[in-house]
């Protein structure tokens, strides 16, 4: 049955997507000043938020490890962003999910330079349309760089499924509710490795691999978006202005770091 | 053996800057023989090795810094003064008052909470606490002036080479600046004008500091700006 889907038939998905057609996604960085890091993502209609703090002291005290950086994650659902409204007390699946996020991007984050020290992460869905938790992982990856902290890689997030007896790529609602199985995969593309694989109803071990090796696709597609996303900030669109400037001005400006440390202390002090 | 990008690309963490033996630079990594970016920023291709000059960061205190800070609590013998690090930064009695110590002693006659002070990092403890001192020129207490936050790890754009920038915006407003490593600067002027000037001109820096030729086109805005006032 699976394998059907794979070939160009009548068939066609619930909101008209092909078997392997990401929704569509749109990632912006540092939308919130007041974060050290922040991103807001729209995949098809799911809206998230997710601001990064830290690294910064761990409250309570105690909670603090002696030789790395805790990361904490708070996803949280907000009561508008479901229909019917929903409690804003955080549920079992909340801190499920917040587990889910803290494990897939643990592994990318650089914890030992940060010593005592914890690094939050808040994710607030803002509305809901199904694989809330891999588009939580893409925009907390993405305000984990922008807040500045060293990673070893992105984290990307992407789900893939089975409804109609079809594998199929990021599922939406109706897809995740009515189909027969949802992986959820967490992935690091240039060092190509999986921090989270969950499964959700039933496969066999040969769609299982495909699932994965579905989702892994989306994935990468995925990565191109959030690259696109952290280069905005920087403003692409003006390179071209930037390198039109004449190459001794460049090469005046290169190594700024360290020469102009030393001259802050000649100079301004 | 080779390079993957140019000098002052932008990349992110996970880009591979070099495939092969090269010394790590800052804010990078080596991982099965390739060298990988960790922050966003530009990468530069070093004589030696290969760097990346970080846009984002958090400030990592090192001994000799400057730093600009408040007031936050005050203990035994201390106070604790929040430099925008991950913990906050002690400053001790005999760092503040350069005379010996007597019993009606009152610290808050030198600083209490809420004072704003410029302090240099004299040392960092065992579990990297940074320990201040404002005994020294251009340390100390500060009264008045605006205080503009930026990221840390622009402060070094901000400055420019062997200072050119700052001593640019310095000749062209007349206000006093004072930079801290942490990303404060704490802006002096004779008038409310021209102050602001300076606030508009350091923002206008941080969300520009990667491109280049950034003092002329800073210069030139900064040329407008005065313009505009008269």
């Amino acid at each position: 049955m699976s394998k059907k889907g794979k070939k160009k038939t009548q068939w066609s998905r619930v909101d008209g997507r092909e078997y392997n057609q990401l929704r569509p996604i749109k990632i912006e960085s540092g939308v919130l000043p007041n974060a050290d890091g922040s991103a807001y993502i729209e995949m098809g209609r799911n809206k998230i938020i997710c601001g990064v703090f830290g690294p910064r002291e761990m409250h309570p005290k105690h909670q603090a490890k002696p030789n790395v950086a805790v990361l904490r994650c708070r996803y949280h659902m907000a009561p508008f962003s479901v229909d019917p409204r929903r409690s804003p007390a955080p549920s079992r699946r909340d801190q499920e999910i917040s587990m889910v996020m803290r494990s897939a991007l643990e592994s990318a984050v650089f914890l030992e330079r940060y010593p005592r020290a914890s690094i939050d992460v808040y994710v607030e869905v803002l509305e809901a349309d199904g694989g809330t938790r891999c588009a939580s992982i893409n925009a907390a990856a993405v305000a984990l760089v922008d807040a500045g902290i060293p990673m070893k890689d992105l984290v990307v997030a992407c789900a893939a499924g089975k409804y109609d007896g079809r594998l199929v790529l990021d599922l939406g609602d109706y897809e995740d509710k009515k189909g027969q199985a949802d992986v959820p995969v967490a992935f690091m593309p240039k060092l190509n490795k999986v921090t989270l694989l969950q499964m959700d109803g039933v496969l066999s071990p040969k769609e299982t691999e495909d699932c994965v090796a579905l989702a892994l696709e989306g994935c990468k597609q995925i990565y191109e978006v959030q690259r696109e996303a952290l280069k905005k900030k920087y403003g692409i669109e003006k390179k071209p202005e930037a390198e039109q400037v004449a190459p001794e001005e460049a090469a005046e400006a290169e190594e700024p770091t360290e020469e102009a440390e030393k001259a802050e202390e000649d100079d301004e002090r | 053996m080779s390079a993957t990008f140019e000098t002052r690309d932008i990349v992110v963490p996970g880009d591979v800057l070099y495939e092969g033996r090269v010394r790590t630079g800052e804010n990078t990594y080596r991982n099965e023989g390739n060298v990988y970016a960790t922050r966003v920023g530009l990468v530069n291709y070093g004589k030696e090795d290969v760097s990346v000059i970080a846009l984002e960061g958090g400030f990592n205190p090192l001994v000799s810094d400057v730093v600009i800070g408040e007031v936050v609590d005050i203990e035994l013998g201390q106070w604790l003064i929040d430099i925008g690090a991950q913990t906050e930064a002690l400053l001790n009695i005999p760092d503040a008052v350069d005379q010996p110590f007597r019993t009606e002693f009152v610290m808050t006659r030198v600083l209490d909470v809420g004072d704003t002070v410029i302090a240099k990092i004299v040392d960092l403890d065992r579990k990297r606490t940074p320990i201040l001192s404002i005994l020294g020129p251009g340390l100390g207490r500060v009264s008045e002036g605006f205080i503009v936050r930026i990221t840390p790890s622009k402060i070094p754009r901000l400055i420019g080479k062997r200072g050119s920038m700052i001593n640019m915006i310095l000749k062209e407003t007349g206000c006093r600046v004072s930079i801290g490593q942490n990303g404060r600067v704490l802006i002096n002027g004779r008038t409310r004008e021209q102050e602001e000037m300076v606030v508009k001109v350091v923002h206008r820096i941080e969300s520009e500091a990667h491109t280049s030729g950034l003092t002329n086109r800073i210069q030139e805005y900064l040329r407008k700006l005065k313009e505009e006032r008269r």
